[in-house]
């Protein structure tokens, strides 16, 4: 290699990696700062290691998995809470009134984005799913984890719920909210 | 390594490299695009949680995997061209930089279309996607750069730099996913490269998506290579070897006629 083209070579290796370290210590400082949300624990033990507390209040986004038997809906409108839990034992409650996502259920991760009203419950504005990176067909998926993938043209009220017995208990999955 | 580009600094060898290079690309990319988009459209299984929503999936991830993957490809053009002060590999960033430009928009388009039914939303600035974002803003600014220019020498240097020094970013929206929480899940099928874990998905879902993935590269190294010899061409138009070519095609061209 000849002198010209290896000093060119150093120079452009040299800006490179000096960017490269650059930006790393810029993400590393914003590392807090660049989450989406937080996660249960963080708003209840603090985030980070100074254990900052969000302050009640302050607008945050929640992520974590819905408590299973948590949900609770009041009276008969859109108004729902829920638990949202990541690594235990805290737990924050989400109040929220509009519509769900279709991915919303028992056990999914949300996010949920709103006001901190106490140390551990939000008024969520919107609430988002989260999706893993598991793809499987319904087959596979109800005998690996029991759910049972229901198409909409089979969706049924929950009406019909009640009144019939075991082959509805094991549409127990996602649609049936 | 410069005994090795040496004869490719020359446009013609090139030329006739890319002409020999075509087919190989070109066919096997239209055959798996038709053979993948057929079979994971159509006969793939739907999937559990999100019924046949999901198949957005087969175009989503290869084009979200090779707009990472052709911005590594014309960031070595573009070091190459700073470091060899090669013309022709200047040329390859720009024949680059619109593929993978369009190869991005289709991962953020498709991701947006398939966000709103199962999100709840079409966008939201977690990392994974702002970073893409930015990936979207460095092909364009690549090509913006290259035309600013009076003299496309110094266009093409700045181009290859700004491609160089972008090149951070691919390291970012793969890993954004693990280092923050992020609204976007974790990699799938990519982590088999990246974390030596297996891939988490049915194998009946994965053939197809593998098929898609390389139908996609070789459909845009084809477009790529068509590219490059168009502008290899077009700047040496009156050169005799570009002249004897277009020649030769003109013939074929009525001989068909």
């Amino acid at each position: 290699m000849n002198p010209r083209r290896k000093k060119r070579l150093i120079m452009t290796s040299g800006i490179l990696a000096g960017i490269a370290l650059a930006t790393g210590l810029v993400l590393y400082a914003l590392s807090q700062n660049i989450d989406l949300f937080y996660t249960p624990t963080e708003i209840v033990e603090g985030k980070g290691s100074e254990k900052q507390l969000p302050e009640v209040g302050q607008r945050l986004r929640v992520g974590g998995l819905v408590v299973p038997g948590s949900v609770t809906r009041e009276g008969s409108g859109l108004s729902v809470a829920f638990n949202l839990i990541d690594v235990g034992p805290a737990e924050i409650t989400v109040e929220y009134e509009g519509i769900l996502p279709d991915l919303f259920r028992e056990g999914q991760g949300i996010v949920a984005q709103g006001t901190l009203i106490a140390p551990n419950r939000i008024q969520a504005s919107q609430v988002l799913a989260r999706h893993d990176e598991e793809y499987m067909p319904p087959a596979l998926a109800e005998a690996l984890k029991g759910i049972q993938h229901v198409p909409p043209s089979q969706w049924q009220l929950e009406e019909d719920d009640e009144s019939s017995d075991e082959d509805q208990e094991s549409s127990g999955g996602y649609y049936d909210r | 390594m410069w005994r090795w580009l040496h004869p490719y600094a020359k446009s013609e060898a090139t030329f006739a490299l890319n002409q020999k290079l075509l087919p190989w690309f070109l066919i096997p990319g239209l055959l798996l695009t038709l053979v993948g988009v057929i079979w994971g459209l159509a006969y793939a299984p739907p999937d559990y949680q999100q019924g046949e929503s999901y198949r957005i999936i087969f175009v989503h991830v290869p084009a979200a995997i090779w707009s990472m993957g052709f911005y590594v490809s014309m960031a070595i053009a573009g070091l190459i061209a700073l470091v060899w002060q090669i013309r022709t590999a200047e040329q390859a960033v720009l024949a680059i930089a619109p593929v993978g430009a369009v190869l991005t928009f289709i991962s953020l388009f498709t991701g947006a279309v398939w966000g709103q039914p199962m999100w709840g939303t079409w966008w939201v600035w977690d990392a994974r996607l702002t970073s893409q974002l930015i990936l979207l803003f460095l092909y364009l600014g690549v090509m913006a750069l290259y035309v600013a220019f009076e003299d496309e020498r110094a266009g093409g240097k700045a181009a290859s730099i700004l491609a160089l020094v972008g090149v951070i970013n691919i390291p970012i929206i793969h890993y954004s996913v693990y280092w923050w929480n992020t609204l976007h899940q974790q990699s799938t099928i990519t982590k088999v490269i990246t974390r030596f874990e297996s891939p988490s998905i049915a194998p009946e879902m994965l053939w197809p998506l593998v098929v898609n993935i390389f139908a996609f590269m070789g459909l845009a190294a084809a477009l790529i290579i068509m590219r490059l010899n168009n502008e290899l061409l077009r700047r040496e138009i009156h050169r005799p070897w570009a002249q004897k070519i277009l020649n030769t095609g003109d013939k074929e061209n009525s001989d068909a006629v």
